[in-house]
């Protein structure tokens, strides 16, 4: 077995989930190559280079790959594919505009989030925002698999594998960067981070964020997360969005704050390893999946919880 | 221009998932069905391009069993013109669904094909995407903004870490995201005006398309239950529990 794992990049830094589809794609078991495709991209094919456990670093660097564009990244991927038995991605926003591309053009059917390995052709899944669980047996030739990245530790560094330059693949010019707006903030990113406080609804105001949530956050050096009627609202943006159809994390503590626990929201953040829920209404299905829960509230219970920990720390 | 948008019906959103004791599937009895909530999106996107004169006529197509003549009629009360159906009793997994979507997207050529970004089911993520690699179109996933013009249209998308813009040519793949529109109930009126809108029956055999899955299902379980833990009375003491029970600041 030959494995292709698509690193997750921005060009400058390899991004953690790389690492854990990494670790799916040793679990599957056989040669690993990382293909990295990018612009000015030197740096990520070097950190992907010390990734423990792939044998050899692709890197192609060309303006046609530099924003990740699915057309042109699809076809340099399927070109590759005659030397693969399978290819592995993180499921980023950006695998998932680009692997199911690849997957119709090599005429299989993609395995979608997976969160174990039960053999080289069996896998497990969840369906319906996780409240299913299917073991699927993939029978297509070859693979193409997307990695639910909180189901699998990171690979660690250590190693030194090859970086080989490979050509571009034609142009399809079928479509152009225009522009990114992109969130700054000094925290920890959302999907790697260790503690998130998460906002919902009952915030109230994207003011209220900064006032109430941000100082916890601050205090934890934590992540910040919000629920998809927190977003909605425009409190915050798009990429703060837990759940379903947002981004899914398992941090070590997740404070859900003003939040109904809807199972979509559920669904992005229920394998946290502690969950705190901190709402007005004791009745808020929240409560039956968290391990601590206070019933407050939160624009009483915030400051107090700011300043308390400013004293334990 | 012609717009297609897919319609799947689905589990719907509101109802409790019980999963069938033997590992065979979601219990599926006496369960609350409806149209999967980004495909109304995607409706909704492409009546509101028909209203500003950007569309000329709106084909809502349906995958799946009879019943899902009702998800296609749901479409058109809300402002669809015509539906086709292809009927199958089978599940029809994405590379399916997008094969017979590329025959139907042949014989119709639209300018846009609008689908959800992902099922709320199978959570798949995968038809769109697929659909435009068969067609060789471009494709712009999970998009919050559309704007045609001309030959070409401006899109923003829904990325990892914020918004990103592109240009795409037409024709194009878009599938929606939560945030690009509110998708308007159907009037009664517009039921009753809906029943008398035609709806083409198909299967996937009409349009020469191999539906047998490539992945197979082994089993369906239920997740690991999560327990409730316990209630605290003050902030102090949820302090004092994560520091000293959880370990975890
Ligand atoms: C297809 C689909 C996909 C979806 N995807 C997602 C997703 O990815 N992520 C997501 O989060 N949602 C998603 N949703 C939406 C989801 O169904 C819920 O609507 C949403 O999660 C509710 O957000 P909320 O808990 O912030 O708001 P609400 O349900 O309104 O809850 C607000 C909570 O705040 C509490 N509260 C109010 N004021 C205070 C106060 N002063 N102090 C303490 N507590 C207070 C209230 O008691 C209440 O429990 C999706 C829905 C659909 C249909
Ligand atoms: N059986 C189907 N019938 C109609 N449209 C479908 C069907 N399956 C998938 N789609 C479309 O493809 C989108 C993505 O589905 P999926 O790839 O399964 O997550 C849906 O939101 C629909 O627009």
């Amino acid at each position: 077995m030959t494995i292709l794992v698509l690193a997750e990049h921005d060009n400058a830094e390899l991004k953690d989930a790389t690492a854990r589809a990494l670790t799916a794609a040793a679990a599957i078991g056989g040669d690993i190559h990382i293909l990295v495709a990018g612009k000015g991209s030197k740096s990520v094919a070097d950190q992907a280079a010390a990734l423990d456990g792939a044998a050899k670093v692709l890197h192609c660097d060309n303006d046609l790959y530099a924003h990740g564009l699915a057309e042109p990244l699809a076809l340099l991927i399927t070109g590759l594919m005659a030397n693969y038995d399978a290819v592995v991605a993180p499921a980023t926003t950006s695998a998932k505009n680009t692997m199911p591309r690849v997957a119709a053009l090599l005429d299989v059917m993609q395995v979608s989030d997976i969160l174990s390995v039960e053999s080289a052709d069996t896998f497990t899944r969840p369906i319906y925002a996780g409240n299913a669980i299917q073991t699927v047996q993939a029978t297509d030739a070859k693979k193409v698999i997307t990695v639910r990245t909180t189901a699998f530790a990171a690979a660690g560094d250590g190693g030194s594998a090859s970086i080989e330059d490979i050509a571009a693949a034609e142009d399809p010019g079928l479509s152009s960067f225009v522009g990114e707006e992109l969130s700054k903030s000094d925290r920890p990113e959302l999907t790697s981070a260790k503690i998130i406080v998460s906002g919902g609804r009952g915030v109230a105001s994207g003011e209220n964020f900064g006032k109430y949530i941000e100082p916890v956050a601050d205090a934890l050096g934590a992540a910040i997360g919000a629920s998809r009627a927190a977003v909605d609202a425009g409190y915050m943006s798009n990429d703060y969005q837990v759940g379903q159809t947002g981004k899914v994390v398992a941090p070590e503590l997740y404070i859900a704050v003003g939040i109904s626990g809807a199972i979509q929201h559920l669904a992005g953040m229920k394998d946290s390893k502690v969950i705190v829920a901190i709402n007005k209404d004791e009745e808020a299905p929240i409560f039956q999946i968290a391990d601590y829960g206070l019933v407050a509230d939160l624009f009483k219970a915030m400051p107090e919880l700011a300043e308390e920990l400013g004293k334990a720390s | 221009m012609k717009v297609v948008v897919p319609v799947k019906r689905v589990v719907d959103y509101t109802q409790k998932i019980r999963v069938k004791s033997d590992g065979s599937g979601v219990e599926l009895a006496n369960i609350k069905m409806s149209m999967n909530p980004f495909d109304e999106i995607a409706i909704e996107e492409a009546i509101r391009l028909k209203e500003n004169g950007t569309a000329s006529e709106i084909i809502a197509v349906s995958i799946g069993p009879q019943q899902a003549q009702e998800t296609i009629r749901t479409a058109l009360a809300m402002g669809a013109d015509r539906g086709i159906l292809v009927q199958s009793d089978d599940i029809v997994e994405p590379l399916g669904v997008a094969k017979i979507l590329k025959a139907i997207t042949d014989e119709e050529g639209p300018t846009l094909v609008i689908l959800g970004k992902q099922a709320i089911d199978d959570d798949s993520n995968q038809t769109g995407q697929m659909l435009a690699a068969l067609l060789g179109w471009p494709q712009a996933t999970f998009v919050s903004e559309v704007t045609p013009d001309g030959d070409k249209a401006r899109v923003v998308r829904e990325i990892d870490g914020g918004l990103q813009t592109i240009q795409i040519n037409l024709p194009a793949i878009v599938t929606t995201d939560l945030r690009l529109n509110e998708p308007r109930y159907a009037s009664l009126p517009n039921i009753m005006k809906a029943k008398k809108k035609p709806i083409d029956m198909k299967t996937p055999d009409d349009y020469g398309v191999d539906i047998s899955p490539r992945v197979k299902i082994i089993t369906t379980v239920a997740p690991k239950g999560r327990e409730a833990g316990i209630m605290v009375e003050s902030v102090a003491e949820l302090v004092d529990k994560l520091k000293n029970e959880a370990g975890v600041i």
